[in-house]
């Protein structure tokens, strides 16, 4: 075939959470340069299937750059070397034949390893589920118009909404700091009036869990919002600093 | 005051100390260059030698001093703390990484242990003789105030308590320890001109990302601010030690 590309990747290969794990090099031949990422990875499985080797595990879902399910630390960068793209939607045409690519997991205290390169993020659940909701009354459906929210706040919400979850912020952090993350899902609901009732134990709450957790605290280099997929920017994390502090010296919370 | 702990013990709350003193020392740092600017004088250290005396005697100045010294404190015990948390934050290094932020941002750590290894060298050398040693050497000026013209005597042998700024028949005379002499000797060393300007060179990269780095800690970023918080940081991050840097160099030459 013409056109397509041979590879060399060394890829993190990790039994399970308390194996050691290594680098293992393979070869793949013959990648389009329409294929992902993830489709080249499930063509080097396929080799490995049918060789009777184990293959890699990595974590995938909706190949459509919307669900943040995909990781993979390539050649140093959390999903690749394209700006504002996950794996999936990260294609081989940005690399070229006789590359060697190097692929590990997300590194972090609060992110182990399960097997290859599928991490556990389970600490970002339990983040959310500190405070990263809000109580609605169940009954029929509002109507969208009786509450009124400004078109700026409304975008501003949006923006931070769009935090997939991925973890590549957490990645990307020489502290390995949620930070990111954390003040996305502070702030998408902090402009919001559904998110004003529980807005000061929220802030409280979801940093008390970070912190928890064990993550690293931020440095402000800026790194995570450069490798966000979803291009969060570093304005919300200035916005989680204000509402934790606004919170703490106002809330009715002594603890 | 539980609560009080918990916040301050928080991530963001170390992160806040930090940010707060380290704005502080980035006011000293002026304060400090405007009266250093005054070793450029050919005075022979008359204004520089009543300055020194003034701050370390004044009340309210000794006051803040205890201030500044628990923030030079604070600022690098938290840093270091707080870098030694986040190292832990990542047991596994990664294999390889390319990154993608400003050098000067990932390692403030190493950078401020360099400014505050400076700090001990530099206040061993000034501030602690300045305090503490028998033998240093003062100088007395006769200054007459009709024509201005100035003669010194070099005086050794008083007590470290020492001041006196009097004036009679338009004469004014100054007995002051000789700060100005102790700067002028010591940069007559290369090697301690060199060390200035390195260390003035560490701290112009650890302020380069640290000062806009405060107000982004401080909540304090805001489209129509930030981006002139972030020029100001760099132009105070450039001018502030090069000014410093320049007065070494000068004595040294001169």
């Amino acid at each position: 075939m013409s056109g397509t590309m041979n590879l060399t990747l060394k890829v993190w290969r990790q039994k399970n959470k308390n194996d050691k794990g290594a680098f293992a090099t393979y070869q793949v031949k013959d990648i389009s340069p329409d294929m992902s990422f993830l489709e080249m990875f499930d063509v080097l499985n396929e080799q490995l299937i049918s060789k009777g080797e184990t293959p890699i595990a990595f974590d995938h879902d909706c190949r459509e750059g919307i669900c943040g399910m995909c990781s993979m630390y390539i050649n140093g960068r959390p999903h690749g070397p394209l700006k504002g793209v996950t794996t999936c939607q990260l294609h081989m045409r940005s690399f070229h034949d006789g590359d060697t690519i190097v692929v590990e997991p997300w590194r972090a205290q609060a992110f182990p390893v399960i097997k290859d390169l599928v991490v556990d993020r389970s600490s970002f659940d339990r983040i959310i589920a500190s405070g990263g909701f809000v109580s609605v009354n169940t009954g029929n459906t509002k109507d969208a118009n009786n509450i009124l929210i400004g078109k700026e706040d409304a975008d501003e919400a949006f923006s931070a909404a769009a935090c997939i979850g991925c973890g590549a912020c957490v990645a990307a952090c020489k502290n390995a700091s949620a930070m990111l993350f954390v003040s996305a899902k502070i702030s998408q609901l902090a402009m919001l009036p559904q998110g004003d009732p529980e807005r000061k134990r929220r802030a409280e709450n979801m940093v008390e869990t970070m912190d928890e957790e064990g993550f690293g605290s931020c440095t402000n280099t800026g790194a995570c919002s450069a490798e966000c997929p979803k291009e969060i920017s570093l304005e919300h994390i200035a916005r989680m600093n204000r509402e934790y502090f606004g919170a703490k010296f106002t809330s009715q919370n002594v603890k | 005051m539980n609560w009080v702990i918990t916040t301050f013990s928080s991530s963001l709350g170390k992160k806040l100390l930090t940010a707060l003193t380290g704005l502080f020392l980035c006011t000293f740092l002026v304060v400090h260059l405007l009266g250093n600017l005054q070793l450029f004088y050919s005075d022979e250290g008359l204004a520089f030698n009543t300055y020194a005396r003034f701050m370390t005697t004044n009340p309210l100045i000794k006051t803040v001093s205890i201030l500044l010294y628990s923030s030079i404190l604070g600022h690098a015990f938290l840093g270091l703390y707080l870098a030694y948390k986040n190292k832990k934050a990542r047991p596994v290094s990664y294999a390889s990484v390319n990154n993608q932020s400003v050098w000067a941002s990932r390692n403030m750590g190493v950078l401020g242990t360099m400014i505050l290894l400076f700090i001990v060298v530099h206040m061993s050398d000034f501030w602690y003789e300045y305090h503490n040693e028998d033998g240093f050497p003062f100088k007395e000026y006769k200054v007459e105030l009709l024509t201005g013209k100035v003669s010194t005597s070099a005086k050794s042998g008083l007590d470290k308590g020492v001041y006196v700024d009097y004036v009679q028949d338009g004469v004014r005379t100054v007995i002051a320890k000789d700060l100005f002499l102790e700067c002028k000797e010591a940069f007559e060393q290369l090697w301690y001109v060199v060390l200035y300007v390195i260390s003035m060179a560490v701290l112009a990269f650890h302020l380069s990302h640290g000062f806009q780095s405060g107000f982004q800690t401080l909540g304090l970023n805001h489209k129509k601010y930030t981006s002139a918080i972030k020029w100001f940081g760099l132009v105070f991050s450039i001018l502030i030690p090069l000014a410093f840097a320049a007065i070494p160099v000068y004595m040294y030459f001169s």
